[in-house]
């Protein structure tokens, strides 16, 4: 036997050996199976990549198709309410386009969070498995269709060059701050809509509206001046999307939104932190 | 130490339907001052009050009628379920064999196939790299396995799953019937391999119909009816009981 075969046998052991150790309601076995599950990188990893890949299996151009739908309807969007609203064009696209590649990693995260546990009943019923690794896989899989559609918000700097300054590296701890709430958001979701499956569809009616509430394809520098304006403030997804999209168009840096992501990371990670003390294991009875 | 300590352990599946696994049910529910929607969903009792113990070297038949709670409990032992009350604790390395088709993707060839139910039953990606001339000989599968999943007839699946599941050296194997659909030769040898896997190390737990496989692979048996343990005891006793004759003897007199 290999050390390789003692390491995996002990993880193993140390698995089975905290599951008893405590009733189903449990701190210990929550975060036991956080770390379980992020121990099992490799899985969730290769899993994420395959479901890439099986979207444009015997296709000739493969994922680069997830960069270019992305191009066209950036393009598309930004002309027409560019547009609509009288905007400059150089100006206005690069911020679409940079807008909508949030935008849909948020939304990717939400809608399919919702479905997170149901889609994958087949896999919770017959192997045993951390619940947390659904939720990586979920997650790795956003992020790689976000570093896609990244390819065009670097052609369109190209094309349309803005001033970027060193601000531009904030784009990194504000997509990580992203992705973490992407992981309390499935959670959450997920365990909620297993349970009651009207869930669902009322999530992806809210993201629907979300989308026309969150600044994406009309600006928010020319409604500022509308009394309105504030409410959208109470928008969270506004304060996301703000946090990656200034830094990412070299835009001044207002830093009260990242007071409000870093209020909501808190109180989100915490709610979707008991929930999966309290109705982890009931997942695999509601699937 | 390798071993199934299950004590007092209920598993309760809540059936929802439409209108109990709604929110509008359960917010109307408690406005109308009832206390909870979950004493409301009506439940079926899979498994009721079971208490098993099981160490190295043990190798169990699960027999008793359909619904008597043998998947159930199969399940209880690999820890997708957790009991509603009492305990389990299982220790050891698991590889359940229950639904060979979960977990295998049609798309994708039989090489990533064996990858991924090898990191499934966690393995590192370069133990299974390290395995996979094991399974492919095992298995006799050969120039098959570059090709997708979804060209292999169900007993070529069968060959692939269980050459996944006795390469890794499970120290727990939990098998669940549906391995019938093999061809005799391979048949045999498999049984050489559980045999060997079981001599070599920990647990076999076995629901089947099959009382040839079971008096070939195991010694002991629990008969399982309607959610409880009638009867654990040595296989021949158990099977008697369970089928009114003595079947070991049938067997053994053919």
């Amino acid at each position: 036997m290999t050390a390789g075969d003692d390491r995996a046998q002990d993880s193993t052991s140390e698995r089975t050996a905290l599951v008893e150790a405590a009733g189903p309601r449990s701190w210990r076995r929550a975060f036991n199976d956080l770390g379980q599950g992020w121990k099992q990188r490799p899985l969730w990893g290769y899993l994420g990549w395959q479901d890439i890949k099986q979207r444009y299996r015997r296709s000739v151009l493969g994922p680069l198709w997830i960069s270019i739908s992305m191009g066209v309807i950036a393009t598309a969007m930004g002309i027409l309410y560019g547009a609509l609203f009288g905007e400059d064009i150089a100006t206005f696209l690069p911020y679409v386009a940079t807008g909508l590649l949030i935008w849909n990693f948020v939304n990717g995260c939400i809608l399919e969070g919702s479905e997170v546990f149901i889609a994958n009943e087949g896999l919770i019923r017959f192997l045993p498995a951390p619940l947390s690794l659904h939720v990586y896989r979920l997650v790795w899989r956003q992020t790689l269709f976000f570093l896609h559609n990244l390819v065009v918000w670097a052609i369109l700097m190209i094309v349309f060059p803005q001033s970027l300054s060193w601000t531009v590296l904030l784009a990194i701890p504000a997509f990580a701050v992203l992705v973490l709430n992407g992981a309390w958001i499935a959670v959450l979701a997920g365990i909620i809509a297993t349970r009651f499956r009207d869930i669902p569809p009322i999530i992806a009616s809210i993201t629907q509206l979300l989308f026309f509430m969150t600044p994406i394809v009309w600006s928010y520098e020319r409604f500022r001046s509308n009394p309105l304006a504030a409410y959208i403030e109470l928008n969270p997804v506004l304060h996301y999307v703000e946090i990656i999209r200034q830094p990412l168009l070299g835009l001044p840096i207002a830093w009260h939104h990242w007071y409000v992501v870093g209020a909501i990371t808190v109180v989100g990670c915490a709610t979707a932190l008991v929930c999966m003390r309290n109705y982890r294991s009931r997942v695999a009875y509601w699937v | 130490m390798v071993s199934i300590d299950i004590e007092g352990a209920d598993v309760d599946f809540p059936v929802f339907d439409a209108k109990t696994r709604s929110l509008k049910k359960a917010v109307l529910g408690r406005a109308g001052g009832a206390i909870g929607t979950d004493s409301k969903v009506p439940v079926i009792e899979a498994l009721r009050d079971i208490t098993i113990s099981l160490r190295k070297g043990e190798r169990v038949a699960l027999v008793g009628h359909n619904g008597a709670g043998k998947s159930t409990l199969l399940r209880l032992m690999s820890g997708i379920y957790e009991p509603i009350r009492g305990r389990a604790r299982v220790v050891g390395k698991v590889a359940p064999v229950f639904d060979l088709a979960v977990g295998m993707d049609p798309e994708i060839s039989g090489l990533e196939n064996i990858l991924i139910r090898g990191l499934f039953l966690g393995m590192t990606r370069k133990q299974m790299e390290a395995k996979v001339d094991d399974i492919a000989a095992f298995t006799e599968l050969g120039d098959y396995l570059s090709m997708p999943l979804r060209t292999y007839s169900t007993g070529m699946r069968v060959r692939l799953a269980l050459g996944v599941v006795t390469s890794i050296d499970p120290e727990i194997l939990l098998l669940d019937e549906g391995i019938g659909a093999v061809d005799a030769e391979f048949l045999a040898k498999a049984r050489n391999r559980l045999h060997e896997l079981v001599e070599r190390s920990g647990i076999l737990v076995f629901a089947s119909h099959s009382d040839e496989f079971l008096a070939d692979l195991c010694d002991t048996a629990i008969w399982m009816d309607r959610g409880t343990i009638r009867e654990h005891g040595p296989l021949r006793d158990v099977l008697a009981h369970y089928k009114g004759r003595d079947v070991l003897a049938e067997i053994d007199a053919r």
